[in-house]
């Protein structure tokens, strides 16, 4: 794989306190129409840490990734993203505050009616970042997706598979400090969703980024927690020594059934979690 | 479709109309605050003022031929023949080139709006949008609202001119009469305040096309299928709006013009 791409762009949030959760949940609930989908949900998300989703369909998953980006707010509880409260943000600061988060979508959201280069570039079209500039920032955003051949096509020439990795270049293109993949490998074949999970642990283990993912395939999830990305070679690897047998700490799982957290914890106390209901759901 | 009881179904009514107003009250303020996102109006104007001409000449034209065939039977009977060309322009100016150049476009135009923008909420394009930091409504409503306003102004005008002319030709090659007479007719009919009235109709039917068809266009839900109630609502709504609108707008012009 080609090397990372660097964090220009966006200026990053105020990293001068370590200590503050990159994203916060205190009680948050939130009901469509009569039908309750989160309730009372309380989680964190540390600096540089990945907290993977999972849960089967309908639990909710996708609406915590979308009141995290503030595109829909709770009917009660609070939720800070980067130490602020944006509950009650107002619509315009929101705006701000996204610059600094990047989002890949279910079904990858590009603009159909742009090319992939002016979809990668959109944020910087936005940022009246020079073309030259804006240019050579998507070819390096491709790269890093390995598919800086499909610049000039549109999303209707591309597979399901290159969607996907356009929409990861394009969340990626500004450094944000935060990334949110919902169900990035959703509807892939085996071997597409492989490569989609390892630009999501290039991404984690070179650029360190604060990250969010939902997914509801167990071996996406268990790769991501028990791989690694060697950036001197260039390749995916399974790390067999240090401690936690070479499971990195860093990547937290969050388990959500009928709209409540039954889990959050690192991937070995997930492994030997006692609940039957989760004991039934990973095996 | 699941029945509701009244009192939810009143709800969903004022909450449907207080959603409207919030739109159209954000797209207005956009207009007249930066940034704008002019290339997007430029495209707009395009497709709604340079795209809809083609059924604006023919639907004035043929508006005219058929007034002045219908008004000569009539005015014969008063030995007004002569009057054609005043009851033509009159009609065309006042009543039927703003409200029929309104409904075409809507029509065409309003249906586009809220398919386009219908697809794109189905697809997250529109929640990607908002996720990229770029507010839809100022990247999206507000090019559409001003292009319509300003293009169906100028759309108004073609029709009414193409509908005298329609009239001016039925006139003198079918019912045989003077040519000069019938353009002076008209233009002497015409005074300011018929003016006035037939150009603001267009810019309340341009705000109600633009602002109804994204409404239902950002509201989409259900898919394909909801894209297409989505396109039906929006052209439904927008061409009721336009007639009541028409009416409300004729009683002021009277008011103030006094005919």
């Amino acid at each position: 794989m080609s090397e990372a791409i660097p964090s220009p762009g966006a200026a990053t949030m105020d990293s001068s306190d370590d200590k503050i959760p990159v994203v916060e949940f205190k009680d948050v609930s939130i009901t469509f129409d009569v039908k309750p989908v989160l309730q009372n949900i309380s989680f964190s998300v540390e600096r540089g840490q990945t907290l993977i989703l999972l849960g089967p369909a309908g639990c909710g998953k996708s609406v915590l990734l979308k009141l995290a980006n503030g595109l829909l707010g709770p009917d009660s509880g609070s939720i800070r993203i980067f130490g602020k409260e944006i509950t009650t943000m107002r619509e315009r600061d929101l705006y701000a505050l996204r610059a600094h988060i990047g989002m890949v979508f279910q079904e990858s959201a590009l603009f159909d009616s742009l090319s992939v280069e002016d979809n990668v570039a959109y944020r910087l079209h936005e940022e009246h970042v020079p073309v030259d500039e804006a240019h050579t920032r998507v070819v390096e955003a491709l790269k890093f997706v390995e598919l800086e051949q499909a610049i000039d096509k549109f999303p209707s020439e591309l597979s399901g598979g290159m969607r996907r990795r356009v929409s990861i270049a394009r969340a990626i293109i500004s450094g944000p400090d935060l990334i949110l993949y919902d169900s990035p490998t959703g509807g892939l074949d085996p071997i597409t969703s492989t490569t989609i999970i390892e630009l999501v642990m290039k991404q984690r283990d070179v650029s360190h980024t604060t990250s969010l993912l939902v997914t509801h395939r167990l071996q996406d999830a268990f790769t991501l927690a028990t791989h690694r990305y060697d950036a001197a070679k260039g390749m995916v690897a399974l790390p067999k020594d240090g401690p936690n047998h070479g499971i990195d700490d860093s990547t937290k799982f969050l388990m959500l059934n009928e709209g409540n957290v039954v889990f959050h914890g690192t991937t070995e106390e997930l492994i030997h979690s006692e609940d039957p209901w989760i004991k039934e759901y990973l095996e | 479709m699941a029945l509701v009881s009244p009192d939810v179904y009143i709800k969903q009514r004022i909450a449907a109309v207080q959603e409207y107003s919030i739109l159209s009250g954000r797209a207005i303020a956009d207009v007249f605050t930066g940034p704008h996102y002019w290339a997007d109006v430029f495209t707009q104007m395009d497709s709604i003022g340079v795209g809809s001409m083609p059924i604006i000449v023919l639907t004035g034209f043929f508006t005219g031929c058929v007034l002045a065939l219908q008004s000569v039977t009539a005015l014969q009977e008063f030995g007004a023949v002569s009057m054609t060309g005043s009851l033509v322009s009159l009609s065309m100016v006042k009543e039927l080139g703003p409200v029929l150049t309104g409904l075409m476009v809507s029509g065409r135009n309003a249906a586009g709006m809220a398919s386009e923008l219908g697809s794109m909420k189905v697809t997250e394009q529109i929640d990607a949008m908002r996720a990229l930091g770029t507010d839809p409504v100022r990247k999206l409503v507000a090019p559409r609202l001003i292009a319509t306003v300003f293009m169906l102004f100028f759309l108004t005008i073609i029709a009414d001119a193409f509908g005298i002319a329609g009239g001016a030709l039925v006139a003198v090659y079918l019912l045989g009469l003077n040519g000069n007479l019938y353009l002076h007719n008209s233009y002497r009919s015409l005074v300011h305040g018929d003016i006035v009235q037939g150009l603001t109709k267009p810019l309340f039917s341009g705000l109600i096309i633009a602002t109804v068809g994204c409404y239902f266009g950002m509201k989409t839900t259900g898919g394909t299928q909801g894209v297409g109630r989505a396109t039906t609502q929006a052209v439904v709504v927008s061409s009721v709006f336009i007639i009541i609108v028409d009416l409300l707008v004729t009683r002021a012009m009277i008011g103030i013009f006094g005919s």
